[in-house]
């Protein structure tokens, strides 16, 4: 079992929660993801390591309820535990096998879309940490929705935040932030990291594509086990299928099918399971996990 | 009663077993069990033991099971395997303990199987439990993975005094066992959760959620004490044909069928995982592991279709279940290999476009090679895939343990006496140095890796 340490909403229908495993802190890096379960009968669920404390032997994750699993974990309170919560999976984040001096050099530019905000976070807080200042955009869909803005400051060399309704700080989707940044303002970056919806970072990807700008994305597909032993997590890359658990969940945003990772998403929502969500996510819907699959 | 012939087992009928999730086989009652063991003429020179690979004194436990002292049956068996209940039901034994069998040249074999199953649950009915060494001699062994080989190893060590712990990456142990092979064939919570208590009831720590080679690697485990190590990682990484639509919603890897409805229950309404219940499926392939997928497939509603390549007599899953999953409905689409995976605009499978094939001559495996038919292509409608087309050792442990040789199949390489690897303190065996193979195999390899370790530590 795994004791929650830590709950609390950050926004409406974003969660962060820190539990208690040690082993899974101790060697944990950005980029990589846990997957937990609540109940006997409960789901495996994905989500990306927000943060971890290694001394506490804790980690910290940031979900958004969007089905049946995340709102029975949604339920659950300090003191309370999980049952199960294994990790870290996945692939780490590619620089942090890069040189720390070559790394310095680079300008680089990260795009978090709602509660992707969350696996930004930690890898914004590694350069930080590691005297690297990085531009960093985070878009959400209203005022509402923004999360982790003043953690992100911190350590952000520049922080641009923008809301598609234009209720706080700039208006309109994160690709409208990296075009003016490029376009007006004159910035060049030698590399993007873009997570959040497959739908923004799609036309991230796109987008930088046009600029020339090397993008990762961090996909999140339909997983089980975690560990490449069921093939549910399967991604077109290039002319590759890769298995995202193990080979990603990082990987070339220029190379990503990303309209066959959209309708893979799709496996297990029915027609009537698809309208309730569009109900019941309404306007939270790009501030989204990434699960929505976007605008059908 | 015919001596030439089996007692007959009492089966749940086809009609109503497709449409639940119960055992298929009921098994032997004593009287039933007593008469079966007296058909076994306790030969002298036993060749069903050397048809086992574990070495069960079979002759000495079906004398027992004659005379109806089960207790003393079941600790005979005891000496040799540690998961009995599990072997009797799924060890292939038409072609080891049974196909030996002197009963067999003129007449059905002795139902071995059936009998040691009939013996282990009996015990587990009657509480018989292993007893725990007296005391520990307080070295510490870690064991990877918790299907038969990772039990076996863990089991004969805890009994030899070491200190084991397994390390589990999923949060149930069992392995395949838990996984991959369905309820109707291998009742979780009575015969698998049983038989890992009793491995358990020897010492035996079990921790789950842990991932070596990323929760810790096997550098880290000597750091943490551990004087040994054994892999018993298995072989789950799926395969898949590289076929044009193979991504399409609705075509899944067996793996992840089964262990959406075996692991997670999704069979159960309770259960928060969801599975896709196919109107028409087709299994591609022709092992246990796809005639598992079929008989799954059918029992959450669907009409399936078994497509494979060769014919009957190729099939390489065991008698059994093919006979079984034929009384069941399961339809066999044989010399019949898919080229392609049709899909529907929104990216669902809506059929697979396939060509009959013929048998050429024998292939280097000994069979008839499949070619072929040209000018047979033809399309079948289907709203979802099952691909059952083998597994390989998944490369997790061997890319990020340093020294640890694996073959170009990304085996881990290890000698079969003891399981020794090219790195010193590990051992493995099983599926993760085999291959997909058996049970038993895994826990013979298990065995084998536990003599090796004892005697590697006991120089030290
Ligand atoms: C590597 C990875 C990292 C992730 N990180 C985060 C994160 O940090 N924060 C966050 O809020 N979400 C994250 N997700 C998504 C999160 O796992 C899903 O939102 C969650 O599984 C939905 O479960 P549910 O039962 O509540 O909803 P459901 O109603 O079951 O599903 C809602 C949507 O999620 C999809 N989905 C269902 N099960 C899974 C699954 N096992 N894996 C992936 N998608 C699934 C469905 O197809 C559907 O589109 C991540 C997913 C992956 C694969
Ligand atoms: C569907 C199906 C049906 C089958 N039917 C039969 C049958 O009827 N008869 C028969 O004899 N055989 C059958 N087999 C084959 C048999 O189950 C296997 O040969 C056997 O289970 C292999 O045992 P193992 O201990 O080597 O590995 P497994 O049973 O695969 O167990 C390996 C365990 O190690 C864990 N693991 C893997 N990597 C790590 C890691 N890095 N860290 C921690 N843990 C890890 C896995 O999660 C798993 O629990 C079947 C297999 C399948 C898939
Ligand atoms: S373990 Fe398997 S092979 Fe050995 S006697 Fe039992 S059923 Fe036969
Ligand atoms: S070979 Fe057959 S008859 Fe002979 S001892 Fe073994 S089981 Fe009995
Ligand atoms: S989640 Fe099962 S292989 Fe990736
Ligand atoms: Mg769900």
């Amino acid at each position: 079992m795994y004791k929650i340490t830590k709950a609390e909403m950050l926004a409406d229908k974003i969660f962060l929660m820190d539990v208690e495993a040690p082993r899974v802190a101790k060697n944990c890096e950005p980029g990589q993801f846990i997957i937990v379960k609540a109940g006997e009968k409960g789901e495996r669920i994905p989500l990306t390591i927000c943060d971890y404390d290694r001394e506490a032997g804790t980690i910290t994750i940031v979900f958004q309820t969007v089905g049946a699993s995340t709102e029975k974990m949604a339920s659950l309170k300090a003191g309370d535990y999980f049952d199960d919560f294994v990790g870290p999976l996945g692939l780490p984040s590619e620089f942090i096998h890069e040189d720390i001096e070559e790394l310095k050099k680079k300008k680089i530019l990260f795009v978090a879309g709602g509660v992707g905000t969350a696996p930004v976070y930690p890898q914004v807080k590694w350069m930080h940490e590691h005297g690297i200042d990085v531009d960093v955009i985070v878009g959400a869909k209203t005022k509402d929705m923004l999360i982790l803005e003043e953690e992100m400051k911190a350590v952000a060399g520049n922080l641009y935040v923008t809301t598609d309704d234009g209720s706080y700080a700039r208006k309109g989707m994160v690709t409208e932030v990296i075009k003016d940044l490029v376009n007006n303002q004159g910035k060049t970056y030698d590399v993007c990291v873009a997570i959040g919806p497959l739908i923004m970072m799609k036309f991230v990807a796109l987008l930088t594509k046009e600029l020339n700008i090397p993008t990762v994305v961090s996909l999140n597909p339909i997983m089980v086990d975690g560990t490449g032993m069921c093939g549910a997590c399967r991604v077109t890359v290039g002319s590759e299928v890769k298995f995202a658990c193990v080979d990603g969940p990082e990987f070339d945003g220029h190379l990503v099918n990303f309209d066959e990772a959209m309708k893979r998403q799709q496996t297990y929502k029915t027609a009537e399971g698809r309208a309730m969500l569009k109900a019941v996510e309404g306007d939270t819907h790009h501030g989204g996990c990434g699960n929505c699959g976007g605008d059908e | 009663m015919d001596i030439l012939k089996k007692v007959p087992v009492r089966e749940q009928d086809a009609k109503v077993r497709a449409k639940n999730f119960e055992e298929v086989c009921l098994g032997y009652n004593l009287e039933e069990a007593m008469e079966e063991a007296k058909r076994c003429l306790n030969c002298k020179n036993a060749k069903c033991i050397k048809g086992c690979p574990v070495s069960i004194d079979i002759p000495a436990f079906i004398q027992e099971v004659a005379a109806g002292n089960i207790e003393e049956a079941a600790k005979i068996i005891a000496e040799s395997s540690c998961l009995p209940a599990v072997c009797g039901r799924v060890c292939p034994q038409e072609s080891q303990c049974e196909g030996v069998c002197i009963r067999g040249i003129k007449g059905e074999p002795v139902s071995i199987g059936k009998l040691e199953r009939f013996v282990a649950d009996w015990s587990r009915e009657h509480n018989i439990v292993p007893e725990k060494p007296e005391k520990t001699n307080g070295i510490k062994v870690a064991v990877i993975g918790s299907g038969p080989s990772g039990l076996a190893c863990a089991g004969d060590l805890a009994k030899k005094g070491y200190e084991v712990t397994i390390f589990e990456a999923l949060h149930e142990a069992g392995g395949v066992l838990v996984y991959g092979i369905p309820e109707f064939r291998l009742p979780k919570e009575t015969v698998v959760k049983t038989e890992i208590d009793n491995v358990i009831k020897l010492g035996v720590k079990i921790e789950t959620n842990v991932i070596i080679g990323k929760s810790i690697t096997i550098d880290e485990l000597f750091e943490e004490g551990f004087k040994a190590v054994f892999i018993g990682s298995g072989a789950g990484l799926p395969k898949f044909m590289g076929i044009p639509g193979e991504n399409a919603n609705g075509v899944f890897s067996a793996n992840e069928y089964l262990t959406r409805n075996n692991l997670m229950k999704a069979f159960e309404t309770d259960s928060d995982t969801p599975i896709y219940r196919g109107k028409k499926v087709a299994v591609v392939g022709g092992g246990n592991v796809a005639m598992d997928a079929a008989r799954t497939a059918l029992r959450l509603g669907a009409e399936v279709h078994i497509v494979y390549r060769r014919s009957q007599d190729e099939l390489p899953a065991r008698v059994e279940e093919v006979h079984h999953a034929i009384q069941e409905g399961v339809i066999f689409d044989l010399l019949t290999n898919p080229v392609e995976i049709l899909v529907s605009e929104d990216g669902w499978v809506k059929g697979m476009k396939c060509v009959k094939m013929g048998l050429g001559e024998p292939d280097a495996s000994g069979r008839r090679r499949p070619m072929e038919i040209p000018g047979s292509e033809f399309e079948m409608e289907l709203d979802a895939v099952i691909m059952s087309l083998g597994t390989s050792p998944n490369p997790l442990i061997s890319s990020t343990t340093e020294g640890l040789e694996v073959n170009k199949w990304k085996c881990i390489v290890a000698d079969e006496e003891f399981g020794k690897t090219s790195k010193e303190g590990v051992f493995a065996g099983g599926d993760a140095v085999t291959g997909a193979a058996t049970v038993i195999l895994a826990m013979g390899a298990g065995r084998a890796g536990a003599k090796g370790i004892d005697e590697y530590l006991s120089k030290k």
